[in-house]
């Protein structure tokens, strides 16, 4: 690790919310083209940490480079994916506009028709397949058609690193495979490194470069089976839990979220998001 | 059938107070339109009548004092607009206090418009700053409404993207360096100036038929920005010229003398053409179902 000159270098970062210690001391470091997954159970800090690498809140203690420099709000190199927009459905507004947004949404002003702009946004449009309906009303897509448009959106602007933010707790199974695929495809060909925020590592786990796993405010990072074992995640979590390979899937023991909280009661689930197994 | 010499030279066209109006109704109505459709994006339509509401206690106000009911109506609502703006976040969960505040106000407006009868021994008053009375507006507000409107377009004009990105998502807009607050004032400044110009012309309870109409038309009927805010802007003028013209008309009509209110028009027609642009998407979507596209 640390070979190369990482893209984002987060040092030993420490973040206060209102007075109480969310983040004591998270270290992990991204490199071009990595696909990191950032895992952890509900109320460990992960979209705590994903809002200071924004720039949205200010650590009290270490700090956060992006290409060795101090990171900044607004920075263009950060692409962002909220976990939900909420659009009206009658939202006057195409995919292509709704993407176009990313490139210059932040820009005074009327957008003028280039020809340029057109075409940035047509391929952002083609890399995540989603041209079949990039005329299509926006507030009238499907979880998983809306998914890939914000992809697309955050893509179009070209930065050098992604933070996806639960990109899966609103897909079912067949669209959580088709997003992984697609954000593993961005980071290989693309050499976009990538964060992507999930309470489950399962459907993740044989397409992420590296996890970042996060609990109780600090962080283990590493290749998967290196942070997924008892003895990692009991020194993390700071008390004895056991992680065990079940059907090829990873399941943490005695984590303090063991029933995992239902997901949303308005989106999509598959059984899977169910089970008692969660990080 | 009225011929077009007739009705050219009718004397509709020839009467200040008529002119005045249409000027009045169309600048209030276009501008409530443009920012209309981001009300209705933004689900504020709540607030409209709010600051309308607040904003008929000032018009109240305003004629004891004798001032212009401009003033009152603006004056107030910038107060409820800044109300907003400032407990924000910590009212919203409240529906409770914000209706009392409310209630409070429109109190207020009730003691006032009382007062107003007893000074100026009119009871026109209450009419016209509930339900407005678009012929007998001072002259002198004519500029000061066509100014306003005009200052809104152009800040909607310059702030149209970042507002737009704030609108989808504020969190995602801060993220990506927009100053979010900044921006949400300046919305809520054209907000409050465009509800108290429709005020003005259509009386507090109806100004937001501009508001709302012509705005959740437009975005029903088309799936681009830019249409959907130029339809927005047309549908309110055709209800203000329209309506004013029926209003004119409605002195020949039965049951003879009075007229209608020109209000009472203006918003009927609004009502009629939201009624059209939702028959017209259902069309849309039958035509579309049977060639087999998607559907709207």
């Amino acid at each position: 690790m640390g070979e190369a000159k990482p893209v984002l270098d987060v040092r030993d970062v420490h973040v206060h919310l209102q007075r109480r210690l969310v983040l004591s001391g998270v270290r992990f470091q991204i490199q071009a083209g990595e696909f990191v997954g950032l895992i952890g159970p509900n109320g460990a800090g992960k979209t705590t940490l994903l809002k200071t690498i924004l720039g949205l809140l200010t650590p009290a203690q270490g700090q956060i480079l992006m290409d060795n420099r101090p990171i900044r709000r607004g920075n263009p190199a950060i692409g962002y994916v909220p976990q939900k927009v909420h659009l009206d459905p009658d939202i006057p507004l195409r995919g292509r506009d709704f993407v176009a947004l990313g490139l210059d949404g932040v820009r005074w002003g009327v957008p003028l028709p280039r020809r340029s702009r057109r075409e940035r946004v047509q391929q952002a449009l083609a890399s995540v397949r989603a041209l079949a309906y990039a005329d299509a009303p926006v507030g009238r897509l499907s979880g998983g058609e809306l998914q890939r448009l914000q992809i697309a959106q955050a893509l179009v602007g070209e930065p050098r690193l992604l933070l996806v933010d639960e990109p899966l707790s609103n897909l079912d199974i067949r669209n959580t495979h088709e997003v992984v695929r697609l954000l593993r495809y961005l980071a290989r060909e693309r050499g976009v490194a990538i964060l992507l925020v999930a309470h489950d590592l399962n459907p993740l786990l044989s397409a992420l470069d590296k996890v970042v796993y996060l609990a109780r405010g600090r962080s283990m990072a590493g290749r998967a089976d290196e942070v997924m074992t008892s003895e990692s995640l009991s020194r993390l979590y700071g008390y004895p839990v056991e992680v065990m390979r079940v059907q090829g899937r990873i399941v943490v023991v005695g984590s303090p979220d063991v029933h995992v909280v239902p997901p949303d009661a308005t989106a999509y689930t598959s059984l899977q998001d169910w089970e008692v197994t969660t990080p | 059938m009225m011929d077009l010499a007739t009705f050219v030279h009718s004397p509709f066209w020839h009467s200040p107070q008529v002119w005045n109006a249409l000027y009045i109704t169309t600048s209030a109505g276009v501008a409530s339109a443009v920012v209309g459709v981001f009300i209705v994006m933004r689900g504020q339509s709540f607030a409209g009548h709010i600051l309308t509401d607040v904003g008929a206690t000032g018009a109240s106000a305003s004629f004891l004092v004798s001032i212009n009911a401009w003033y009152g109506f603006l004056s107030f609502g910038l107060l409820a607009g800044a109300g907003m703006e400032v407990l924000g976040k910590r009212a919203s969960g409240r529906d409770s206090a914000t209706g009392l505040v409310l209630t409070f106000f429109m109190g207020l407006g009730a003691l006032f418009l009382f007062l107003d009868t007893r000074v100026s021994n009119t009871a026109d008053v209450t009419m016209s700053v509930l339900f407005g009375s678009v012929f007998t507006v001072d002259p002198n507000t004519t500029p000061w409404l066509i100014g306003t409107s005009v200052a809104i377009l152009l800040l909607f004009a310059a702030l149209y993207r970042p507002l737009l990105t704030c609108s989808i998502d504020a969190e995602w807009a801060q993220a990506r360096g927009i100053p979010v607050r900044f921006i949400g004032l300046l919305f809520m400044l054209a907000f409050v100036v465009a509800a108290e110009d429709s005020a003005l012309a259509m009386g507090a309870l109806l100004s937001t038929a501009f508001l709302i109409g012509p705005a959740a038309a437009g975005v029903r009927l088309s799936h681009r920005m830019g249409t959907a805010i130029g339809v927005s802007a047309l549908l309110a003028t055709i209800a203000a010229w329209l309506g004013i013209g029926l209003a004119y008309a409605s002195y020949n009509w039965p049951p003879a003398g009075r007229g209608y209110p020109c209000s009472f028009l203006v918003a009927g027609i609004i009502f009629l053409e939201y009624l059209l642009a939702c028959m017209t998407i259902r069309w849309r979507a039958h035509i579309r179902g049977l060639g087999g596209k998607r559907c709207v």
